[in-house]
């Protein structure tokens, strides 16, 4: 069979495949969009709650209502996409992708790629938890699935272990179909996810959220029964004597999500800090023709961010596969104190730019400093919520003078 | 005189406000960073309100749920009785994105409407 020849190929029909694509297609490529799922949306077909779309369309939105807009950004600009379709195999050196649905194998040799294979829940194997691994162990996304697309409720008693977003959004959904949570349990001394979200998933409902706490074991062999539940110091390490036993039929984990890069693995550089791929402030890898969007780069905390990320690897992308501008120069961004990791990892000398980054602690004041620009004030920033800092031409160019550019923040508590 | 201090809710940046209020009435908000911020603290002193995303049950779709949310807030404690209304309910396929599924839920003027497309199941 023929290679089938076109501009931008965006693997992954979420929030970034879907913005990257529809930019890029705006931007007059040629573009094909693949998802494994018959129709697109990714992810945000069964986040039936709101707090989407506030920064990008200044309303509040269900994640079905965002897609359903990015889904008709992506038909008006002319993007053609491919359900039930998943890329097996990336040739770098032949600038080749093999993808797979049930009309069979199509080989593309597009100029650009843009990845957008999004990310992966951690699941229990990863915790290491002693115990038999009896059924009623989910992850957070799993139950979700369950509840909001399937229509299936995975237990009648439910404790929910991690606190991110997506497990306190669980404990509410849980607790309004009858399921009864009986504890949110974090490891850490704060939540997880955003703030708003410990507000209205659990406080409305008197959902507890014990923190420092943890699952030391489980109980069960064929179905869960209950759980061993202690209490952690600072480092993460169970104190003897708190553990106490809570009945439960159900685990919910929430406990982080992984870039999913599997795809790519061994072929494009990731950062040790996010796990996801490295990008430049164009959303390029470090490999030339390959771009990237979305939580397959860093976990962002809103949908928003990642529809941002796509459209910039779509204009970009797009230019790229076109010819019209030269790819510009990267200098390293480098992160220091109080900055657990950031994207981009290189900043292109173009006209805007935007870096997101996630402090280590909370700082209720201090300053980001961003070498050779003056410090911006920082408040009450949280490891849970991104700082978003915008950089203007100038700024740009200044920064592009240097060898390398070293960000961190300078706490003033 | 009394301060509640509560996290805003109109947006995911969550300011940190402190409302004052005195014999049930809201004399002042602080800490809000935008106008949204005031209208949430007199309203969150006086009588919480959320608006309610679920899904309802659809017959002859393509999937069995349609996801719905209410059109504006609904006071938070009516919540428990909304789902147990929203329960029994159930709407015949197909459903558009924005039909309403509910009209007036419980007396307080909001509609249920559905947040996505569920087309008609073929044959």
């Amino acid at each position: 069979m023929m290679d089938k020849k076109i501009d931008c190929l965006v693997l992954g029909g979420g929030a970034g495949g879907l913005a990257a694509a529809a930019e890029a297609a705006r931007h007059g490529a040629n573009v094909v969009l693949l998802d494994r799922e018959p129709a697109p949306g990714g992810v945000l077909d069964q986040c039936i709650h709101h707090g989407f779309g506030v920064h990008r369309y200044r309303e509040e939105l269900t994640g079905p209502e965002f897609a359903h807009r990015l889904v008709t950004e992506l038909e008006r600009s002319g993007a053609e996409f491919l359900g039930k379709r998943f890329a097996s195999l990336v040739d770098v050196k032949r600038r080749r992708v093999s993808t797979l649905g049930p009309s069979g194998y199509i080989h593309f040799q597009p100029s650009r790629v843009i990845l957008a294979t999004g990310a992966r829940e951690r699941p229990f194997g990863a915790l290491g938890v002693p115990g038999f691994r009896p059924s009623g162990i989910l992850t957070a996304g799993v139950a979700q699935r369950m509840v909001n697309v399937d229509g299936l409720l995975p237990g009648r008693r439910t404790i929910i272990l991690g606190s991110g977003d997506i497990g306190l959004i669980m404990a509410r959904r849980l607790h309004l179909e009858g399921v009864e949570v009986v504890a949110v349990l974090e490891q850490r001394a704060i939540a997880g996810g955003l703030t708003r979200n410990v507000v209205q998933c659990l406080d409305d409902f008197e959902i507890p959220l014990l923190l420092q706490h943890t699952v030391s074991c489980v109980h069960g062999t064929s179905r869960l029964e209950g759980v061993t539940v202690g209490e952690v110091d600072r480092q993460g390490v169970l104190i003897p004597g708190t553990e106490q036993y809570m009945a439960a039929d159900t685990l919910v984990l929430s406990v982080g999500l992984i870039p999913d890069n599997e795809l790519v693995s061994g072929l494009v550089p990731t950062d040790k800090a996010t796990g996801g791929l490295r990008v430049n402030s164009q959303m390029k890898t470090e490999i030339d023709w390959l771009y990237a969007a979305g939580n397959n780069v860093i976990i962002y905390d809103l949908a928003d961010w990642v529809a941002r990320a796509g459209e910039t690897a779509g204009q970009f992308a797009a230019q790229a596969a076109l010819g019209e501008s030269p790819p510009p120069d990267s200098v390293p961004l480098e992160t220091g104190a109080n900055i657990v990791h950031m994207v981009p990892t290189a900043l292109a000398d173009t006209n805007a730019a935007c870096l997101l980054l996630r402090v280590s602690e909370p700082i209720a004041n201090g300053s980001l400093q961003i070498e050779g620009l003056k410090p911006r004030p920082v408040a009450r920033a949280r490891p849970s919520e991104m700082i978003e800092v915008e950089l203007s031409e100038e700024e740009i160019s200044e920064l592009c003078k240097r060898e390398r550019i070293l960000v961190e923040i300078v706490s003033h508590d | 005189m009394t301060e509640k201090r509560m996290i805003c809710l109109s947006c995911p940046v969550g300011c940190q406000l402190t409302v004052t209020v005195e014999n049930g009435e809201v004399l002042r908000v602080d800490g809000n960073a935008c106008p949204r911020g005031d209208v949430y603290g007199r309203q969150e002193a006086i009588e919480p309100m959320r608006t309610l995303p679920t899904s309802v049950r659809v017959t002859a779709g393509t999937r069995d749920l349609v996801s719905v949310k209410t059109d504006r807030p609904i006071p938070l404690d009516l919540i428990p009785a909304a789902m147990d209304l929203i329960r029994e309910i159930s709407v015949e396929a197909p459903v558009r994105i924005h039909d309403v599924v509910l009209d007036d839920l419980l007396g307080t003027g909001a509609k249920l409407v559905a947040t996505r497309d569920v087309p008609a199941a073929c044959g």
